[in-house]
């Protein structure tokens, strides 16, 4: 059995290319919950969701307002929202202030992700162009939850990635070929 | 379950402080949110810990005034979403258009760009001199900016776009009146709405309505506090009155989800059965 409730997953700029890559590595019976936030959304909503879906084996869902979290699906941030992880496993939106401009915001979803289930949570931050995202997988590191980051070598745009290791040392910095195998291995079943 | 930390027990003991010293309840927000807004709180007020922010709250009633611009949620935009306006516009319109007079109730109306949104609608649909507009909500100083219906000039150009996506009729400008940096909505459609102030936690039925919008407030509720205040506006709805929540925001997870129908599934407005 998987000891993980969830994996938080946040990117920017490149980020999309690396999930096409990822996705369709991921197995039906993958049994974690996905979350995701993905800044420079497509403009239509549904967009992304289809997108995804395409490449997925997993299940793609825009989050909804309370709902609960279920294995072999990921749910991504709907535009303008921020989406955050409750006690309860559900997800609850927000139209709180943008944070580093950006809503929905990596760090609103990580750091509700680090009070929430505490080390039973893996946080992964992409490439990207601004430091959302290094603060909240600090604080899943501090509650003891798994991290991991994609080496800034690998990365379209380091900036994203190099802010969080700058902050502290993740449990992996994986090239973005290395992401699949391990996220997989992260949610494979019994 | 593992223990609480100080911290969560911190923030029960100060929402517990907030109801019983203010009667606003806070206990069943949804927490994740809620958190944020505390910690964002505590930077402001230059408290260590939640404990000390409680102490200022009981004993400084205007810090708690202050406070509650934290704890509640003040983003809101005329004709956000412009396709709910028009959806309202052309599906629930014409069943209105069937009574003599007419109640809407704006359930957390913020600073009332909401409430003046429908207002307009409803005024373009020749609906208005016969309806009533219930606008609110539980912070006294949105209440006060949504009854002035004075909004900064650069704002109107977004709001602007988005009237005329949701199907208005002219020019927004017909609707305000601007001076060097504001503008300010026609007196005209003043006298059809009521500001109050209504806890969609705390406070009860107060008229029959026909139509509630209730747009990206229950959000910000824990599933129990969602099915009080629905079960609340359920009561509140004429049979077959129409409910529109925000875009995310769906009955699906709460238990009230049978006693409503779908009626513009993308829009999320919703018919009581
Ligand atoms: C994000 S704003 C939504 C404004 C507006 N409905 C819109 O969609 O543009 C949320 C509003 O809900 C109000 N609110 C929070 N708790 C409430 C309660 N218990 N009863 C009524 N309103 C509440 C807040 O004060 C805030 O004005």
């Amino acid at each position: 059995m998987s000891t993980l409730d969830a994996i938080v997953i946040g990117g920017s700029a490149g980020a999309l290319d690396v999930l096409l890559n990822l996705l369709p590595q991921l197995p039906r019976g993958f049994s974690v919950p996905i979350v995701l936030v993905l800044h420079v959304m497509p403009r239509k909503p549904s967009y992304l969701v289809d997108v995804l879906k395409a490449r997925a084996a997993l299940g793609v869902e825009e989050a909804q307002d309370k709902q609960p979290l279920q294995p072999g699906t990921l749910y991504c941030a709907p535009p303008d929202y921020h989406v955050l992880i409750e006690r309860g496993r559900s997800l609850s939106l927000s139209v709180d202030d943008a944070v580093h401009f950006s809503r929905p915001s990596i760090d609103v979803l990580f750091e509700s992700a680090a009070v929430a289930l505490r080390s039973r949570v893996a946080g992964v931050l992409l490439t990207g162009g601004n430091e959302d995202g290094a603060r909240g997988l600090e604080a899943i590191s501090r509650a003891g939850g798994i991290t991991v980051v994609q080496a800034p070598k690998s990365a379209q745009m380091p900036h994203m990635p190099e802010a969080a290791l700058a902050r502290f040392t993740p449990t992996r910095v994986l090239s973005s070929a290395e992401l699949g195998p391990y996220l997989t291995s992260l949610g494979a079943p019994e | 379950m593992t223990q609480p930390s100080s911290e969560d027990v911190e923030l029960q003991v100060l929402l517990d402080a907030i109801y019983q010293r203010y009667h606003y309840d806070f206990r069943e927000y949804a927490e994740a949110s809620l958190r944020r807004r505390v910690a964002a709180a505590l930077v402001h007020f230059d408290c260590e810990t939640i404990s000390g922010l409680q102490a200022r709250v009981l004993h400084e009633p205007k810090v708690f005034t202050e406070l509650l611009d934290f704890l509640t949620v003040q983003v809101s935009d005329m004709f956000r979403d412009p396709s709910y306006f028009r959806a309202i516009r052309e599906q629930v319109v014409p069943w209105l258009r069937t009574f003599p007079t007419l109640k809407v109730w704006v359930a957390g109306c913020s600073t009332g760009e909401e409430a003046w949104s429908l207002a307009i609608l409803l005024a373009e649909e020749g609906l208005l001199d016969r309806t009533l507009i219930y606008a609110t909500d539980i912070n006294p100083e949105s209440l006060r900016a949504a009854e002035a219906g004075i909004y900064p000039l650069e704002r109107m150009a977004l709001f602007s776009k988005s009237y005329l996506k949701a199907g208005g009729k002219k020019s927004l400008s017909s609707w305000y009146t601007t001076s060097a940096h504001s503008a300010m909505l026609d007196r005209s459609l003043r006298k059809s709405i009521l500001f109050s102030d209504h806890s969609l936690a705390t406070d009860s039925v107060f008229a029959e309505v026909e139509l509630i919008s209730c747009r990206n407030v229950l959000i910000y509720f824990d599933r129990e506090l969602q099915d009080r205040a629905i079960a609340l506006m359920r009561d509140s709805l004429r049979r077959r009155g129409y409910l529109g929540l925000g875009s995310r925001e769906t009955l699906r997870f709460t238990s009230h989800d049978a006693a409503f129908e779908e009626a513009a599934p993308k829009e999320r407005i919703y018919r009581k059965r």
